[in-house]
C-alpha cells in the first residue's frame, strides 16, 4: 500500500467515525434527504476541518477584477463569491474549502447497519432471478475487427519479428500480418440477480401536516439507503391517497397536500394493482411501506383493508410495513386494528407497524422495520 | 549533484525539447539550480500534489482528504494539475503523462521562470534548499513517535499543531534579533514606597523642591516607574510573533510533542515564501513561458490555438477573486513597459500634463533589467505597494467588493485606486492571516495564556476563533483567551477547558 492510500484510509475511516457520531442527528433532522446523487451523499463535515484563527470572511470584503459599477451585484448569500471555483496549485499555500465529503450510499448503509445492528435479509428461496451477462475474459485468433486487441495484436508481431530476425532496433518498424491478429473474446456468466419492490404509500388527507412528511421523507430515504445495499436492483413506487389514490412521482409525493376524508382501502387496492400488473411475485421481492395517522373513514373500510392486506398484499410480501405518524388531528385507531388482526409473535407474521411520535424517534422505527432481516 | 529522489527519465522527443527550452532559459538570463523533469501519471501527480509537491511527507489524514479531492476533481473533470516544481536544490518538477506536447513545452518554459525566482528571489534564500530529504526525516521521526506512542494519539497531537501553524512570524527568517534576556521575578525597588527620595527629579535649590517637584510630577515618576517595573514582569517581555516558537519553549509538552510541534513550525516557515510571493511567482513564470513560447520559436505554428487556450485558461479575470497569474504578469509587463519608455524617474512623476504622460517615449531599454532586479527583491506587498499605479488598476479593471448584509449580496464597493490598493495590500499582509501575538503567559496571574489579535478593520471568525482556543488549551493546558475586537468594541474569546466564553475587554 501506497503511503497516500494509507493517509487516504485514514481520512476515510475519520469520515465514516464522524458519520457514526453523528447518524442519530441526521436521521431525525434528515439532513441528507436530497443530497444524494446516482450513487453517492455529499455529506457537510464542517467537524474535520482543522481550524484556525481566520478572518470573517463577510466584514473583509476583497478585490476583484472585471467590468462592472460600484453597486453591482456579484451574487448573493453567504459565501465569498468566486469561492469554490479553485484551480488551486499544490505547494503554494493549502487550500480552504467548505467540507463536504462524498460518501457512498453503501457506505452509508452499512454505517446505518452496524450502528442499529439490522441484520443483513435472506435471500428468498424462488425469488431469485438468474440473468445472464456476457464478459470479455480471453483473447483468441479470430473474430470481428471492432474486437481487435490493437496491444496484444502488435505484441505478437513484435514476437514474430524477433523470432524470425529481421527486427531491427534502430528502425523499429513492426507490421502486424493477418497470423498476428488478436481478438477478445467473451464467455456468458450466469448470476443471481436479486431485485427488490419498494412500494410507498401515504396518506395525504388535511391530517398530515408537514412535519409528519418530514418524517416519512426522512424515514423512507434511510429505508432506501438499506435495501438498495441488499438488492442489486430495486424499484420504487409511489401512490398517495385520501379518499382515493393515485399514483404519483417522488416530488408529487412529498409535497402533495389534500384535503378531505381518508380511505386507507384505495392505497391498497392501486399498490396490489400495480405488483399484478408489473411484478411477478416469483421474481421480485416486494416492500410496501404506508404511512398514515392511523384516521380512517369507517370501520367498514378498514374492514376491506384488513381483508387485502391478508389475502393479498401481506403474502406477496416480504415484509408489509405500517408507520403510523403521530399527528394531533388523528385518530390512531388504525394501529390498533392491524395490532388486533395481525398480533406480533405469529410466526408467519409479515406485517409490521410502528409508531413515529416525532423526529427523534424515526431511529427506532427504521429499527423495527428493518430489524427482522425480511 | 545527489539525486534525492529517484526519477525516470523522460521519453526522447521531451527530454531533446527539454534541452532546447533550457538553452533559450539561460540564453534570456535565467539562473537556476538543476531542473529535474519527470513525467507522472494522475494518480501520482494526485499523490504528490496532496503531500505539497513531496514523494514523503509525515503521515497524517488531511494529506489523504487533500488526494481524495484531487483526484476526484480529476476523475469527474472538473480541474487538472499542469504542472508542480518544489523549491529545493536541484528543482524537481512534475509533468503530466498523456498531456499534448504544446502542454509539456509551455509547462517547461513555465518552470524554469519558478526555479530562477526560488534560486533568485530574496524571500526565498533562507530556505531549505534539501527540504526533500527534510520532509523525509520528518516523516521517519512522525513514523518513530507513532510506533511508540500510538497513531491515533501521535494524530490527534498533529491536528491540534496544525490548528495554530499559522501562527508564525513570516519576516523572523531576515531578521537579526538579539534575544534579550527576559527576566521574570523582580523585586519592586524600595524607592517606589517612601517619600520618593530617590525618584528622578528636576534639580532644584531645597527651598523650591517642593514648588519645581511638586507631589503630582511625583505621583506620575512613581507611576511610569511602577509600569516599566510591570512590563519587565511580563513575560514574554515583548510581545511575541511567532507564537509556535512560544510553545515550543513554555508549554507543558513532552520530548516528542515539542519535536512534532517543531516539525510543523520548520515545514511552514518553508511553506511561508510561498504565500508571500504568490502574486510575482506566478507572474514571473507567466511571463517567461509566454515569451519564450511565442518569440523564441518553441511553439510550432500548428500548436497556437491550444496554446492560447491553456494561457487563457490561467489568466482568466475572475470578478470575485484576485488571479495572481493575471495580476503578476500583467504587472511585469507593465514595469518593463514604464522602464523601456522612461516612465519613471523625477522628471515623470513631476510631469502633470496628461498629454505629455500619455505620449512619453524617452527609451532607455532598461526594462529588462528592472524587472530581474524587482524578481530579486521584492515580494508581493512591496511588489504592489512599489509598482501598482492608478493607469495599470484601471486598465486591468480592478475594484474592491463587500457584503451588504440588508441585500445579503455581495457588490462591488469601488472602483478608486487607493482603496483598491489599500485592501490588496490589506489582503496579502501576513497572508491574509490575522496577524497574532502572544501577550502574556500568566493572564491575570493565573499561568493563562492571553494571545492578541492585531485588529485592521477585519473581525475574526468566532466559531473558529473557539473552535482554536480550544486547541491551543491542549497544548497550554491552562485557560487561553484572545484578545480582539468585534466592530469597535475591545472583546476576549476564552476557553478555560470547560466553556467558551466572551467578555467586553480592552488591553
Amino acid at each position: 500500500m501506497t503511503r497516500i492510500k494509507q493517509d487516504h484510509s485514514r481520512f476515510r475511516r475519520i469520515v465514516q467515525g464522524k458519520i457514526r457520531q453523528n447518524l442519530k442527528h441526521y436521521i431525525s433532522t434528515g439532513s441528507l434527504v436530497g443530497r444524494q446523487g446516482r450513487d453517492t451523499v455529499k455529506i457537510p463535515l464542517p467537524q474535520i476541518e482543522l481550524p484556525r484563527f481566520k478572518f470573517n470572511q463577510q466584514s473583509g470584503g476583497g478585490v476583484g477584477q472585471g467590468d462592472g459599477e460600484p453597486g453591482e451585484s456579484l451574487g448573493s448569500g453567504e459565501q465569498q463569491p468566486g469561492e469554490g471555483e479553485g484551480q488551486g496549485k499544490a505547494g503554494e499555500g493549502e487550500g480552504e474549502k467548505a467540507l463536504e465529503v462524498d460518501v457512498t450510499l453503501a457506505e452509508l448503509a452499512k454505517i446505518l447497519g452496524e450502528e442499529l445492528q439490522l441484520p443483513n435479509i435472506e435471500p428468498r428461496g424462488q425469488k431469485e432471478v438468474v440473468t445472464e451477462r456476457d464478459r470479455y475474459t480471453g483473447i483468441r485468433p479470430v473474430g470481428p475487427d471492432s474486437l481487435r486487441h490493437f496491444k496484444r495484436t502488435y505484441r505478437q508481431a513484435l514476437k514474430r519479428t524477433i523470432a524470425i530476425g529481421a527486427y531491427d532496433p534502430k528502425n523499429p518498424v513492426v507490421l502486424p500480418i493477418k497470423e498476428d491478429m488478436r481478438f477478445r473474446s467473451w464467455s456468458t456468466v450466469k448470476s443471481p440477480q436479486s431485485n427488490a419492490l419498494v412500494i410507498y404509500m401515504m396518506d395525504v388527507s388535511g391530517s398530515m401536516g408537514d412535519e409528519q412528511k418530514e418524517i416519512v421523507r426522512s424515514e423512507s430515504f434511510w429505508i432506501n439507503a438499506w435495501l438498495k445495499s441488499q438488492y442489486s436492483g430495486i424499484e420504487t413506487r409511489y401512490i398517495i391517497h385520501d379518499a382515493t389514490a393515485r399514483e404519483v412521482d417522488e416530488h408529487t409525493f412529498f409535497h402533495t397536500r389534500e384535503s378531505g376524508g381518508t380511505m386507507i382501502s384505495s392505497a391498497y387496492k392501486l399498490a396490489s394493482q400495480i405488483i399484478g400488473d408489473d411484478y411477478p411475485v416469483s421474481e421480485w421481492n416486494i416492500y410496501p411501506f404506508h404511512f398514515s395517522d392511523g384516521d380512517n373513514w369507517s370501520v367498514d373500510d378498514t374492514r376491506t383493508c384488513i381483508r387485502l392486506l391478508r389475502d393479498d398484499l401481506v403474502p406477496k410480501s416480504n415484509q408489509f410495513s405500517y408507520g403510523q405518524v403521530e399527528s394531533p388531528y388523528g385518530s390512531g385507531q388504525f394501529i390498533k386494528d392491524l395490532r388486533e388482526h395481525f398480533p406480533v409473535g405469529e410466526d408467519d407474521c409479515t406485517l409490521v407497524v410502528s409508531e413515529i411520535k416525532d423526529k427523534d424517534a424515526i431511529v427506532g422505527s427504521i429499527k423495527e422495520f428493518l430489524g427482522a432481516g425480511r | 549533484m545527489i539525486h534525492y529522489i529517484k526519477v525516470r527519465p523522460l521519453p526522447p522527443e521531451l527530454h531533446r525539447w527539454r534541452e532546447t527550452i533550457e538553452k533559450i532559459a539561460v540564453d534570456e538570463g535565467l539562473d537556476f539550480f538543476e531542473v529535474v523533469y519527470e513525467m507522472i501519471t494522475y494518480e501520482k501527480m494526485s499523490e504528490i500534489a496532496a503531500y505539497g509537491g513531496f514523494p514523503t511527507r509525515y503521515p497524517h489524514w488531511r494529506f489523504g482528504m487533500e488526494y481524495d479531492r484531487l483526484s476526484k476533481s480529476h476523475t469527474y473533470g472538473l480541474s487538472k494539475i499542469y504542472e508542480l516544481v518544489i523549491n529545493t536544490n536541484p528543482c524537481y518538477a512534475y509533468l503530466l503523462e498523456g498531456n499534448a506536447l504544446v502542454d509539456q513545452k509551455l509547462v517547461m518554459s513555465h518552470v524554469f521562470g519558478h526555479a530562477d525566482f526560488f534560486k533568485n528571489n530574496f524571500w526565498f534564500s533562507r530556505t531549505d534548499r534539501k527540504m526533500v530529504d527534510t520532509m523525509a526525516n520528518h516523516a521517519t521521526r512522525v513514523r518513530r513517535y507513532q510506533d511508540l506512542y500510538g497513531v491515533t494519539t501521535v494524530e490527534e497531537f498533529i491536528d491540534v499543531c496544525l490548528s495554530v501553524e499559522n501562527l508564525i512570524d513570516p519576516h523572523m527568517p531576515y531578521v537579526q534579533k538579539k534575544r534579550k534576556k527576559t527576566r521574570r521575578k523582580q523585586d519592586l525597588p524600595d524607592e517606589l514606597v517612601g517619600d520618593g527620595q530617590s525618584l528622578p527629579r528636576l534639580q532644584a535649590k531645597e527651598y523650591m523642591d517642593d514648588f519645581v517637584n511638586p507631589e503630582g510630577y511625583l505621583e506620575a515618576q512613581r507611576a511610569k516607574k511602577k509600569a516599566e517595573i510591570e512590563q519587565q514582569k511580563r513575560f514574554p517581555a515583548e510581545p511575541q510573533r511567532d507564537v509556535l516558537m512560544f510553545l515550543m519553549q513554555e508549554a507543558p509538552l513532552t520530548r516528542w510533542q515539542r519535536n512534532v510541534l517543531g516539525i510543523i513550525r520548520d515545514e511552514a516557515y518553508y511553506f511561508a515564501p510561498q504565500g508571500m510571493t504568490k502574486i510575482m511567482n506566478e507572474g514571473w513564470a507567466s511571463y517567461w513561458h509566454t515569451h519564450m513560447m511565442t518569440k523564441r520559436g518553441i511553439m510550432d505554428p500548428n500548436e497556437v490555438i491550444d496554446y492560447a487556450d491553456r494561457h487563457s485558461r490561467a489568466t482568466v479575470m475572475h470578478k470575485g477573486r484576485i488571479n495572481p497569474y493575471k495580476i503578476g504578469i500583467e504587472l511585469f509587463r507593465d514595469i518593463e513597459w514604464r522602464y523601456d519608455t522612461g516612465r519613471f524617474g523625477k522628471e515623470w512623476d513631476e510631469c502633470d500634463d496628461m498629454e505629455a504622460r500619455a505620449n512619453w517615449h524617452r527609451p532607455t531599454g532598461r526594462g529588462r533589467e528592472k524587472i530581474f532586479e524587482v524578481r530579486r527583491h521584492h515580494n508581493d506587498i512591496t511588489f504592489l505597494d512599489e509598482y501598482l499605479t492608478p493607469e495599470f488598476c484601471a486598465r486591468q479593471k480592478l475594484f474592491t467588493f463587500e457584503h451588504k448584509p440588508r441585500a445579503n449580496e455581495w457588490q462591488i464597493a469601488s472602483r478608486e485606486f487607493a482603496e483598491v490598493k489599500q485592501k490588496l495590500l490589506f489582503q496579502l499582509t501576513n497572508m491574509g492571516q490575522p496577524v497574532i501575538r502572544v501577550e502574556d503567559a500568566n493572564f491575570e496571574n493565573k499561568n493563562a495564556l492571553l494571545l492578541t489579535h492585531r485588529h485592521e478593520g477585519v473581525d475574526l471568525d468566532e466559531s473558529y476563533a473557539y473552535a482554536t482556543l480550544r486547541n491551543l488549551f491542549a497544548l497550554w493546558k491552562r485557560p487561553v483567551h484572545i484578545a480582539s475586537r468585534k466592530k469597535d468594541r475591545g472583546i476576549l474569546f476564552s476557553f478555560d477547558g470547560q466553556q467558551p466564553s466572551e467578555k467586553a475587554f480592552d488591553g
